[in-house]
């Protein structure tokens, strides 16, 4: 289960120490969780994009399990706070980590991908009831949510959004349609992180479509920005606390990541991040390095069928 | 008189046009559906719904000069509870079709997108602004609702309909003054067409500006004795395939007409019901798979082969081929 945020947005810095430890170490197990199940699940489906699954565990497992007023008895609350994947190839991380929080079975989310199962190769809201909104098509989620905010403060709540959007993601021209509208309108709800891996479908973003300077792009469209090491999981605690506590402008998290992350072979090669086949000794020994145990790596991958 | 410093009136802004239709009924149905909230894109003096943002400004967003932002958003605030009216001209819902897909259709939100300028009727700004595709594409979306009223009276009721109706519409109204059809006791169903003339001989099926055309065609053919039924088909989609397969069967004859491609759009939504159910000859009235260009309506209409005169010929090429299996 996530826990409580503070209710009062004070200094980040300056929250319970031990708080805060004890946050650490229940994200880093969620996040360990993630990164584990992810890999399982896309072992299982024979296709899926396993390196932004890796490089975005640590946020997503800081956002659920200690950021977002989002639990799984209250997933149709209209005061809770939204998240929208909108890198939605991320699906099979965040499957994951919703699965340690218990918003759906571990065991059924491990179906990914097949015929049948609410676990799509991207998220699909009208099959799982904690998925905000669909996503697959990179930039429209970030709209999504930028319209979720925009009417969660006409309607005076309180409620925040959040959103993850990948780097690659960013060069479609409708992220900065939002980016100009966010600020324009004041949308101090609305915290977008950026999973900043530097590599996308076919190559480094440098070699693709060149993105930097990017934090000069964010604070030239008026977004409050903060660059973190999007692994370092009190920092990203503490950065979104400050984020939340920003009034009059929108938030941008600009996390510095490495993709693959966790799995010494996929760190920072390109061909993980497509959506790939897993074998059976990749998947183990991506596992081990993840830190399962022999009895924990056969209790994910055997046949879920037998 | 001395010169006064007001502004210049927006050409086209007033009258009585589908889309001033529109923007109005909007702004008197903003009591009854407090969710209501209406998406501009800089161009609420085009679409009508300044009448609108005049009378309720806290629940009118601008967007800006950006579509794909607009309609994704609309999403989202269809997600949170709110009931939101994308409004721009129908070849800039050509540019965010695929944000309509996902974040409105694939997601079912309860948001409606209403286009104004559809087609020829755009007139003189030319062939870039008359969107001749939107029904095709938009028609082509799973569970999206497609509509296009044809007289003021019809789209006040339309729009009250959409606003009643759950799930993705898309409306098309109008720019040019438009023609006024029905009288007080007209009434707008979604997935209703009406038989708006009665005849036996062949049945012309219009949406939008079309249905005046078609009725025009209808007195030409009467000259001649041909008994020309009229059917007003204001929504493309769900097609009232019953009342279409009805009209086969008692009249032997089809002709569709619209203001947009020949290919995609109501033609394609008549002949799909039909070839299924009553095979009969049908001829298609719209543009023939090409760009239109600046002109006055009637102009175009003339030009590119949509006005009464061509309505009327294809309905006597079709009644010629009653029986002839061909």
């Amino acid at each position: 289960m996530g826990l409580a945020k503070p209710i009062t947005a004070k200094d980040a810095d300056e929250e319970d120490k031990a708080t805060l430890e004890g946050l650490v170490a229940d994200v880093t197990a969620a996040a360990r969780f993630t990164r584990q199940h992810a890999i399982a699940a896309i072992y299982h489906a024979g296709s899926g994009h396993p390196g932004g699954a890796m490089s975005s565990a640590d946020i997503l497992a800081a956002l659920f399990g200690a950021e977002l007023n989002l639990w799984p008895d209250i997933v149709n609350d209209a005061h809770r706070d939204r998240f929208v994947l909108s890198k939605g190839h991320g699906a099979p991380a965040l499957y994951a980590v919703a699965a340690h929080y218990g918003f759906c079975s571990p065991r059924a989310a491990l179906a990914l991908r097949k015929l049948g199962s609410p676990y799509q190769g991207h998220p699909h809201v009208l099959d799982l009831p904690w998925v905000e909104t669909s996503t697959g098509s990179l930039g429209q989620g970030f709209s999504v949510a930028l319209g979720m905010a925009m009417g969660l403060k006409l309607q005076k709540s309180q409620a925040r959004v959040y959103t993850l959007l990948g780097d690659g993601e960013l060069q479609e021209g409708e992220v900065w349609e939002a980016a100009m509208c966010a600020a324009h309108h004041n949308l101090d709800n609305l915290c977008a992180i950026i999973d900043y891996n530097k590599l996308q479908s076919d190559n480094r973003n440098d070699a693709i479509m060149r993105l930097e300077p990017l934090a000069a792009k964010w604070r030239a469209f008026d977004w409050a920005v903060a660059e973190v090491d999007g692994h370092d999981i009190s920092e990203l605690l503490r950065t979104f606390r400050r984020a939340a506590a920003t009034a009059g402008r929108p938030s941008v998290i600009i996390a510095h990541t490495v993709k693959g992350k966790g799995v010494p072979y996929m760190e920072n090669i390109p061909a993980w991040h497509g959506s790939v086949k897993l074998t059976r000794e990749q998947a183990e020994e991506a596992l081990a390095a993840l830190g399962a145990q022999r009895d924990e790596i056969r209790e994910f991958l055997d046949d879920r069928n037998g | 008189m001395t010169a006064t410093a007001e502004a210049p009136a927006l050409i086209g802004s007033s009258g009585d046009s589908l889309r001033e239709a529109f923007g109005k009924a909007l702004a008197a149905l903003a009591g009854e559906f407090p969710k209501l909230v209406v998406l501009d894109a800089d161009i609420a003096g085009g679409t009508g719904v300044h009448h609108f943002r005049a009378a309720h400004p806290d629940r009118f967003l601008q967007f800006g000069i950006a579509e794909q932002n607009m309609m994704a958003a609309a999403g989202g605030l269809a997600a949170v509870g709110l009931l939101p009216v994308v409004t721009t001209f129908a070849v800039f819902c050509l540019r965010a079709v695929e944000q309509a897909r996902l974040s409105l259709a694939y997601t079912r939100r309860n948001a409606k997108i209403v286009a104004s300028h559809p087609g020829l009727d755009v007139g003189p700004d030319g062939g870039s602004a008359q969107a001749l595709e939107d029904i095709a594409a938009f028609r082509a979306i799973p569970g999206m609702t497609v509509l296009s009223p044809a007289d003021p009276l019809e789209m006040a009721q339309a729009t009250r309909a959409m606003l009643e109706f759950d799930g993705p519409v898309y409306m098309r109204t109008g720019r040019s003054p438009a023609k006024r059809l029905f009288d007080e006791d007209h009434k707008f169903e979604i997935g209703k067409g009406q038989i708006v003339r009665k005849g036996k001989d062949v049945t012309l099926v219009a949406c939008g500006v079309e249905v005046a055309r078609a009725l025009e065609a209808a007195e030409h053919l009467a000259e001649e004795k041909i008994d020309a039924r009229v059917v007003n088909m204001a929504t493309i989609k769900p097609i009232d395939a019953g009342l279409l397969a009805r009209c086969a069967r008692e009249t032997g004859a089809i002709v569709t007409a619209e203001d947009h491609n020949i290919f995609g759009g109501l033609g394609g939504a008549v002949a799909e019901a039909l070839a299924a159910s009553n095979p009969v000859p049908i001829e298609f009235v719209g543009v023939k798979d090409t760009f239109g260009a600046s002109g006055e309506p009637e102009e175009l209409a003339e030009h590119f082969g949509i006005s009464a005169p061509f309505i009327a010929e294809a309905a006597r090429r079709a009644i010629a081929r009653k029986g002839k299996g061909k």
